[in-house]
């Protein structure tokens, strides 16, 4: 939904960062405002995950040029764990295993979190267990997954249902979902959308970083961004995605004088 | 806050208490073993035992086969017996030195009876003497002997006659050898037959004295249709030397006996860069003589430079059982090769091994354990699962598991894992809201969560926060 006069959640301004000594985002820009759906698409290698990391802090990742403000603060002064707690979530591409870690306890701990940092209400094992049933019906997750350890022994499809889940339980202002729909079958593919588009309120925005259209046949964007090169160069509405379906995306590198 | 901060918290325990000792200088003759014999005015059976005792380690070499390295040590350096001068002869913790009873309330460990825990008796040994011991009155109406060994040896010594070194005999290895010719003390319980302890037995260990070694000697007989849980605690004062610490424990189960042994060993472990902390060379053994005993040992070993231990029981009662529970963790320049051996003898005799090991900064830990199956034991069964996790990308985790079967009857299960807290998975937790302090504990609770239900309760709960305190500032 876009409407011009909603409050900006997220503003990048020339944003370069590098991983070691290779420079893979250079002078990136992007403004998202509350109700707002972005997909931003592209080859392979050209930033866009790292674009996602880099929001969220991942430490392997260092800026060096640029600004980023998230609900009104400087982003890249803050913790990973703050980012979070400010309203920032990320949907790992490939989620992480945690063996012996609980998922209920896990999703318990960071929902208190996360709700400590808001002001809202914590909430004990038993309140959460009522809480997160609930939940777990917005990603038709049987709630046996919630004893076993975090996505420890899940399948491609499971772990990235899990994500959608612990989307859902801390209700961000931002979601950025780095190719949740690689991997999925169309049933999975059809579940997970169903859970982020319930999670798409107008207060709230999802930026969707992915490399096929059929995501988006089940989340419309607002905004479609064609990324290479480590910078934006085009954006258009939800048709775009359609024209690169057809076209792929040379014709815009070579529109933007980077084709190798 | 990185990795690397988390696990390197100050050592709260390494103050040292002004007090007088009587102290015999340092070295090791026929003469310093006759010395202590006679300070502790112990009859000659004992010191029999302790000159045969001398007489073999004069022969044995320092074991070399341990996966861990220090330079050698020199035995001459050492003072073997140190004890806080007592001001006239004790009867009551009332006559305890206040600035001891200052020291251990500072540890935590409160000797008045008012102050403790309700239902734990404790014995305190400080350099290697017994101090002070709780709740004897209350033990003795059920007919329990909880005592140091010295008293021991003085109003029970057809007891100890019959059982030290019954388990570990001084011929058993090197170290063992060298405590049983200069031991100075350590606990003693006997539980008579057809009792249920009344309460949790528990002796709380503290080296003091720089040069001094520690050489104690603890024994617990259990009697047909017994049991017992006893808990040790250890800590040290913070020195840039290395203290030895060279203990010998025994336990013997009679017939359908339970004993159950866990240890919190928190020993100073030495600096960042490697510097101090003890070197912990100790024997444990059990012996489930009876059918039907069983013995358990659960450690959570978290200290000391150095550590070189496998709690063993010996299964010679048919349907005897053996259970080993173990939390290994290692930080900055720390070195722990520790397991346990199990030796199935009698028919239908069962073991449990559950070895959790933590590596984190540059340091060491092995797990050594053997199995092993005579030609008798029909019907025996194992299980063993050890389990390594290592933090950062310069620590090392090693498995020494032996299997050694000689009857064809033996089940026999061994599973092993090794896994990593990594920057990854930090990040998650990051992600979601959630500190690397609490990722850590979340992650190494979930770990150790098999061991940790062994313990009682009290102790669970302090083994979670030391793991905690040890790993703070840990990941880079």
């Amino acid at each position: 939904m876009i409407r011009p006069e909603a409050p900006i959640l997220l503003e990048v301004r020339g944003l370069h960062a590098r991983i070691g000594d290779v420079e893979i985002l250079k002078g990136l820009d992007l403004t998202v405002r509350a109700g707002e759906i972005h997909a931003i698409m592209g080859p392979n290698g050209s930033g866009k995950s790292t674009f996602s990391k880099v929001l969220a802090g991942h430490p392997d990742y260092e800026v060096t040029a640029g600004t980023v403000t998230f609900l009104g603060q400087d982003l890249l002064t803050m913790e990973p764990e703050d980012r979070a707690r400010a309203g920032m979530f990320l949907a790992f591409q490939y989620p992480i295993e945690l063996p012996g870690v609980s998922n209920a306890a896990f999703l318990r701990l960071a929902y208190n979190s996360v709700q400590a940092a808001r002001g809202g209400e914590e909430l004990d094992p038993l309140e959460f267990d009522d809480f997160i049933r609930e939940k777990c019906q917005v990603v038709e997750m049987n709630p046996a997954f919630l004893d076993r350890s975090v996505n420890e022994g899940f399948s491609g499809g499971e772990k990235k249902r899990n994500e959608i889940l612990q989307l859902a339980v801390l209700e961000p202002a931002l979601a950025i979902l780095d190719e949740t729909d690689s991997g999925l079958d169309i049933d999975a593919l059809r579940v997970v959308s169903a859970g982020v588009n319930q999670v798409a309120t107008p207060d709230r925005a999802i930026v969707m970083v992915t490399h096929y259209q059929r995501l988006l046949d089940h989340i419309q964007p607002d905004f479609v961004h064609v990324m290479a090169a480590g910078r934006i160069l085009k954006t258009g509405g939800k048709e775009l995605a359609l024209e690169l379906e057809e076209r792929g995306y040379d014709w815009i590198k070579a529109d933007a004088g980077v084709l190798r | 806050m990185s990795l690397e901060t988390l696990v390197n918290q100050p050592y709260k325990h390494g103050f040292v208490t002004d007090i007088e000792s009587e102290t015999l200088p340092p070295g090791l003759t026929e003469d310093t073993v006759r010395a202590i014999s006679a300070k502790k005015q112990e009859p000659d059976w004992l010191l029999e035992f302790r000159l045969k005792a001398f007489r073999h380690w004069l022969t044995l070499t320092p074991p070399t086969w341990a996966n861990v390295s220090h330079p050698p040590i020199d035995f001459q350096d050492i003072v073997y017996y140190s004890a806080p001068k007592p001001k006239k002869q004790l009867n009551s913790l009332d006559e305890v030195d206040p600035e001891l009873l200052r020291t251990f309330e500072k540890l935590g460990i409160p000797l008045s009876e008012q102050k403790q825990l309700a239902n734990v008796a404790v014995d305190v040994v400080f350099d290697s003497v017994s101090v002070a011991t709780t709740f004897k009155t209350k033990l003795a109406e059920a007919g329990v002997i909880f005592c140091s060994i010295s008293e021991a040896v003085q109003r029970h010594p057809e007891l100890v006659r019959a059982y030290l070194g019954s388990v570990v005999p001084y011929t058993d290895n090197y170290y063992a050898a060298l405590n049983s010719a200069v031991f100075t003390d350590g606990s003693f319980c006997f539980i008579p037959k057809d009792t249920a302890c009344p309460m949790e037995l528990s002796t709380y260990f503290r080296i003091n004295n720089q040069e001094s070694g520690q050489f104690e000697r603890t024994l617990i007989v259990a009697e047909e249709r017994s049991s017992v849980s006893y808990l040790e605690g250890c800590t040290a004062p913070q020195f840039d030397t290395n203290q030895l610490h060279a203990a010998v424990v025994e336990l013997v189960a009679l017939e359908d006996a339970d004993i159950k042994y866990s240890t919190v060993q928190n020993w100073y472990a030495g600096d960042a860069d490697g510097k101090g902390g003890i070197f912990n060379f100790v024997t444990k053994r059990g012996l489930c003589k009876g059918a039907r005993s069983r013995i358990s040992w659960t450690q959570v070993e978290t200290g000391s430079a150095i550590t070189w231990k496998y709690p063993s029981c010996v299964l010679l009662g048919d349907d005897s059982t053996g259970e080993f529970y173990s939390v290994a963790l290692t930080n900055h320049m720390q070195q722990a090769d520790t397991g346990t051996k199990m030796i199935h003898i009698g028919k239908r005799t069962r073991s449990t091994i559950i070895s959790k090991g933590i590596s984190a900064g540059r340091s060491h830990n092995s797990y050594r354990g053997e199995v092993k199956v005579m030609p008798g034991a029909r019907d025996a069964r194992n299980y063993s699962q050890c389990d390594s996790m290592l933090i950062g990308d310069r620590s090392e985790a090693s498995t020494f598991p032996t299997l050694d079967v000689a009857n064809p009857t033996a089940r026999i299960e061994h599973e092993a894992s090794t896994s990593r807290i990594g920057e990854d998975q930090l990040f998650y937790f990051a992600q979601r809201g959630i500190g690397s302090e609490e990722a850590i504990s979340m992650i190494i609770n979930g770990f150790c969560k098999d061991v940790f239900t062994q313990l009682p309760m009290e102790f669970a709960v302090e083994a979670t926060k030391l793991l905690g305190l040890k790993l703070e500032g840990s990941v880079g």
